[in-house]
């Protein structure tokens, strides 16, 4: 570690979302899904006991996956392996970290183990990825030691409304700030709720501090096309794939459709021949207290 | 000699925009390349950081493999990371299809998993290992520009050039990496 050096690096934890631009993160349960996910090109995947949609039928609390689970999807794929904590549950978060897992995501897909504190991510080596609905939302998880954020989306529905709605959001929270006065910088930290230093470095720079992926109700290749015209810059797809008609043919898809979002072309190739994509729920359907993305704050 | 010259970033995975300000300060032009029209237009190649079992993939599934093997066969390369992964000749952890552009040996994940990577300093340059590959083997032909507790870490053979941490995420332009190869980019143009 030769760290008296005065050069100003890109975090270490932020330096592998780098790598991950561009790509596709899939959710997976079984050693043989990685597998399938990594032969389509995936560029990481998320090691669950259940994708969001099972999560989403089978109620109940749903908790961090089985270590022997994520152990056994690290042996048998060489890409990065993430996995999801509890908002709040910090102790899971040190036992995905003594696994040795690359990522964490402190997920609102999981139940909340704590309404009012996430995890204190700086006090963690792994890096972690959080969801978020808004900038305000964004720079509290980044103050809090996030080195990647996603879009909350609404998970398990493959309906993609709600990503485009972050998404959206989040662009148009950056433009707003960008033009602000230095004078009015403390103003719109203490409306969105946000760090300050955060906020001047967004003005500053005209983008958030670290990477910003989608996720939340990907089922398509044209979704995840949307999504990187959107300004993300990777996808991750949960139920989207495993729970189509034919999952490796989904995976591959969504990968080409992602490298090639902006050629239309390539987005149609993509498309054709797929069969049945997951079975999409209206957003309007989901009770208020079912919706994950009103999950944490 | 050419003096304007256009460095194509492979952009079909990975850390690709990090390289703009690098290559700006060396006063070339960037370019993010991943059609075989825009390969066509560089002068030479970036490999950049990603996952190699990834690029490797896309390379396949889009067809790309005989027209960058083309490519790469009369242009200057530099792999980093995963890009150096793509030009060993003998990839290990696992073994992997390669464009065998030097006569090195890699193993994936050398050094481990995230929780492993790390800064260093290289050439005084502050740079990073990110799950970073290690060159367990180099040909007796090839320039070990540097070494990290005794392995080689930065190495170049001709106009290939590979090195298994990141430049590119460092804030100071342009790093000596960058410098080095595109002036062997505007010395084979």
């Amino acid at each position: 570690m030769s760290d008296n050096s005065s050069q100003n690096v890109i975090n270490i934890k932020t330096g592998l979302a780098e790598m991950l631009k561009g790509g596709v993160i899939m959710d997976v349960v079984t050693a043989d899904q990685a597998k399938v996910a990594e032969d389509a090109g995936a560029v990481a995947v998320m090691a669950l006991e259940r994708v969001p949609s099972d999560i989403r039928a089978a109620g109940g609390v749903a908790r961090m996956s089985p270590p022997e689970l994520v152990q056994q999807i690290m042996d048998s794929v060489s890409i990065p392996v993430m996995a999801k904590c509890r908002i709040g549950h910090f102790a899971e978060a040190q036992v995905l970290e003594a696994i040795g897992v690359d990522y964490i995501d402190e997920s609102e897909v999981l139940t909340p183990a704590d309404e009012d504190y996430h995890i204190n991510k700086h006090d963690f080596k792994v890096p972690f990825v959080c969801g978020a609905k808004n900038l305000g939302e964004a720079l509290r998880r980044i103050g809090e030691g996030a080195a990647l954020m996603r879009t909350k989306g609404e998970p398990g529905t493959g309906n993609i409304v709600e990503a485009v709605r972050h998404l959206r959001q989040i662009n148009q929270d950056i433009r707003r700030i960008t033009l602000l006065d230095d004078a009015e910088l403390m103003t719109e930290a203490k409306n969105l709720g946000a760090p300050f230093e955060l906020v001047k470095l967004v003005k500053k720079d005209g983008r958030l501090p670290v990477p910003n992926f989608a996720a939340g109700g990907v089922a398509t290749p044209a979704d995840a096309a949307l999504c990187m015209q959107l300004g993300a810059e990777t996808v991750f797809v949960g139920s989207g794939i495993f729970k189509s008609e034919d999952p490796a043919k989904f995976a591959k898809a969504i990968v080409k459709a992602t490298a090639h979002y902006n050629d239309p072309r390539a987005v149609l190739e993509a498309s054709k021949g797929l069969g049945e994509a997951m079975r999409g729920v209206a957003i309007e359907t989901i009770e208020e207290g079912m919706r994950m993305a009103n999950r944490g704050w | 000699m050419k003096e304007d010259v256009t460095i194509g970033v492979l952009a079909l995975q990975g850390a690709v925009e990090p390289h703009r300000a690098h290559v700006e300060a060396c006063g070339a032009r960037f370019a993010a390349v991943k059609t075989p029209e825009a390969f066509a237009q560089v002068d030479g190649f970036i490999l950049p950081g990603g996952e190699s079992t990834t690029m490797l993939k896309l390379i396949e599934n889009f067809d790309l493999w005989d027209v960058l093997a083309e490519q790469f066969r009369a242009k200057p390369v530099w792999g980093i990371c995963a890009g150096s992964i793509l030009m060993a000749r003998t990839v290990l952890n696992p073994a992997q299809k390669s464009f065998d552009l030097l006569p090195i040996t890699i193993q994936r994940n050398g050094y481990g998993r995230q929780l492993d990577s790390h800064y260093d300093l290289v050439d005084g340059y502050k740079v990073s290992f990110i799950r970073a590959p290690v060159i367990t083997e180099a040909g007796p032909d090839v320039e070990v520009l540097a070494r990290q507790d005794d392995v080689p870490v930065w190495v170049q053979k001709g106009h290939y050039m590979a090195s298994a941490f990141h430049p590119e995420l460092t804030q100071d332009y342009p790093s000596p990496m960058h410098r080095r190869f595109v002036d062997l980019v505007r010395k084979s143009a």
